[in-house]
């Protein structure tokens, strides 16, 4: 017989080739090195964690960085700008009749005088319009009266709609009842016609001091605020009111309860942070649906008073020009679509990283 | 039998249930019951899914307003004044441990939570220091502190529920159906902590489970419920070798037994007919329509609690 030969390796085998380790490899760990396997898993707070979740999320980073970008811009252009939302355009004191409906980045026959003869003048990045304004400090403006409104009209919905969605809801039974076919009243209300009315009204009944903000918002604006805080709660409201109805059937607030936690506390610190997520959601989106709202009533006219820009009002201004100054319609709109989708995509990010469940 | 620590007097909980429109006729969940519970002892109290059996341990622990009856703790009447004090001695433990610990709190702030409602710690520290002790009594490690309930599986979900009554050092807990959403082997390990805990710290039990089996090895003494009443106490290894009552002997017979040759040798008594609405209870003793012996007295007047000797209560005529 022949001599056995050593065993040929058959290059797929998936059999470890022992004469590759040594008899160190086999040695039982150490105390120390069993150690490092003990993975401890970093110990972070509720928001910490969430705030972690979000800034993996690419979509809601890029509407971070959107927001972040057209907040700075309306905060610092303004200050950058030499033009003014309500200037009309003169060169060295002269009225620059010549300097209406500019595309971007061109200059009027005086002004470009003016630079030929050595002076220096800061270019019309979004051009000019019909009254011989710089288009781009108007749009600023305009974004500035849209995050403005939108801001303000989603805390007075959340603050409003949280105290009386929470209440109807812990409270339950006949109080529940009433106070939701209070809200059923509200919400047949027609909003549009509310706010029509009311601005008459206030038009009326306010008279502010010149100079202030409210002043130069237009009572228009003020009674948008007021209907906001009138009529756009309910939905707010519903939506906690369901929260916390389903919320309080769960086990943990028998739980606390049997523990001796009193409403107040079972409220805060179980039903609330449990709703958080919603809250979240339905305020990151009530914030462009108050800018629609904004836009809508301005592009129909009853919006911020003249010369006050708002994304709504320039977008309607630009209506007239359309076909020989489109650029005009497509600022405010493309602001307005960015804004609102942003917004939007923050929301859905909110909610995606506060929600332990959704927990990779 | 020693001190007694739990007295229940004739407790009734009913809830009004809509019929038509205004009219609302009250469903007897739990129908004029008594039982005392001694200090350091465990009864068991088991009965079919609907016969009362959590309502009675939420009604004990006033997590319901009772129609009727009272509690009494320690020789103490609880009352809804006193109430908020008496948590502080009596404990629940739930039947679901994934929908009864809060998903946004992290184990430390679920254990902690009764110890701040009470003002137990007076300092972040010592509060620290006695979860983590809680924690090591439950069998958790201190790494598990700062996650969140979800973290976990259904044992461990079911000792920080544990671990959160005991965080006020209760002398009475009820525990709810607490094995009966966990498997098998869990069952086992979550149920000798019960007993250990009770070793060392002397807590009393009212243990409501629908397996007789665990009841019977965890219990001194057993209660069976039907329809909102009870129907049987005895100690546990009497009732299980001498059922007296019709239902407690059907309940018996239903209880697998890991002998072939017994199995198949003894009698099954199985029931007729579903358990009654307790909107629509029987008149006199709720069990007579699907009861064996059922006579015309029966059906006339309810049979109360008697003494059949050592401590062997029964509702029947009959028997």
């Amino acid at each position: 017989m022949e001599e056995q030969k050593p065993l040929k390796k058959n290059p797929l085998s998936m059999q470890l080739d022992l004469s590759k380790f040594s008899e160190e490899t086999f040695k039982a760990a150490t105390d120390e090195e069993k150690r490092q396997q003990d993975v401890m898993g970093e110990s972070t707070t509720f928001f910490k964690d969430g705030m972690r979740k979000l800034f993996k999320n690419p979509l809601a980073v890029m509407s971070i960085v959107v927001i972040v970008l057209i907040l700075l811009i309306i905060t610092f252009a303004p200050m950058i700008v030499p033009y003014k939302y309500e200037e009309i355009l003169s060169v060295n004191g002269v009225r620059d009749k010549g300097a209406k409906n500019l595309a971007p980045f061109k200059y009027s026959q005086l002004e470009q005088e003016y630079i030929d003869n050595g002076g220096s003048r800061f270019p019309h990045l979004f051009g000019t319009d019909e009254q011989c304004r710089d288009y781009f400090i108007r749009v600023v403006y305009g974004t500035r009266i849209s995050f403005f409104i939108g801001f303000f009209a989603s805390i007075i919905v959340l603050i409003i709609g949280m105290l009386y969605g929470s209440i109807s809801g812990y409270l339950g039974g006949k109080v529940d009842l009433v106070m939701m076919r209070i809200v059923d009243i509200i919400y047949s209300l027609p909003d549009m016609l509310m706010i029509i009315l009311l601005s008459v009204v206030l038009n009326e009944v306010l008279k502010f001091s010149s100079g202030s903000l409210l002043a130069k918002l237009g009572t228009n604006m003020v009674s948008l605020f007021i209907v906001f805080g009138l009529l756009y709660w309910v939905g707010m409201a519903r939506l906690i009111r369901g929260q916390i109805l389903s919320i309080k059937e769960n086990e943990y607030i028998l739980a606390a309860k049997s523990i001796g936690t009193k409403p107040g506390r079972i409220i805060r610190k179980h039903i609330l942070p449990n709703c958080l997520s919603v809250i979240i959601i339905s305020t990151a989106l009530q914030i462009p649906s108050a800018i629609f709202t904004e836009s809508f009533l301005s592009f129909v006219g009853i919006g911020v008073k003249a010369p006050m820009p708002s994304l709504g009002s320039l977008a309607n201004a630009a209506r007239e020009g359309l076909q020989s100054y489109p650029y005009k319609l497509i600022f405010p709109a493309i602001v307005i679509c960015l804004i609102v989708l942003s917004l939007n995509l923050l929301g859905d990010g909110l909610r995606d990283a506060f929600d332990p469940k959704l927990k990779r | 039998m020693s001190e007694t620590l739990v007295d229940v007097r004739n407790l009734k909980q009913y809830f009004p249930v809509k019929v038509g429109i205004a009219r609302t006729i009250p469903l007897k969940a739990v129908d004029d019951i008594s039982f005392t519970i001694g200090r350091g002892e465990t009864l068991g109290l088991v009965g079919e899914s609907g016969c009362g059996k959590t309502t009675a341990g939420r009604s004990i622990l006033r997590l319901y307003k009772p129609t009727g009856g009272e509690v009494y703790f320690n020789g103490e009447l609880v009352t809804d004044k006193n109430i908020t004090h008496m948590r502080k001695k009596m404990q629940m433990v739930f039947q679901d441990p994934y929908s009864s610990l809060d998903p946004r709190m992290t184990v430390e702030d679920i254990i902690g939570e009764p110890l701040d409602v009470h003002k137990l710690c007076s300092n972040r520290k010592e509060r620290h220091e006695r979860i983590l002790e809680l924690m090591e009594t439950v069998g958790l490690n201190a790494e598990h502190a700062t996650r969140y309930a979800h973290e976990f599986s259904g044992g461990q979900r079911q000792r920080i529920g544990i671990a959160r009554a005991l965080a006020v050092k209760p002398d009475f807990i009820v525990c709810d159906e607490p094995v009966s959403a966990l498997d098998v082997s869990i069952q086992a390990q979550i149920i000798n902590m019960f007993e250990e805990l009770q070793d060392k710290l002397g807590v009393a039990y009212l243990f409501i489970a629908h397996d007789l089996l665990v009841v019977h090895h965890i219990s001194k003494r057993i209660a069976v419920m039907y329809l909102g009443k009870i129907v049987e106490i005895a100690d546990a290894d009497e009732l299980n070798e001498h059922p007296i009552h019709p239902y407690t002997e059907s309940l018996l017979s239903a209880v697998p037994i890991p002998d072939p040759d017994i199995t198949r040798a003894r009698q099954r008594i199985i029931l007729e007919g579903d358990v009654p609405s307790p909107l629509k209870r029987p008149s006199g003793c709720p069990f007579r329509t699907r009861c064996r012996y059922a006579t015309p007295q029966c059906a006339e007047e309810c049979p109360d609690l008697s003494d059949r000797g050592g401590n062997h209560l029964v509702a029947c005529w009959v028997k």
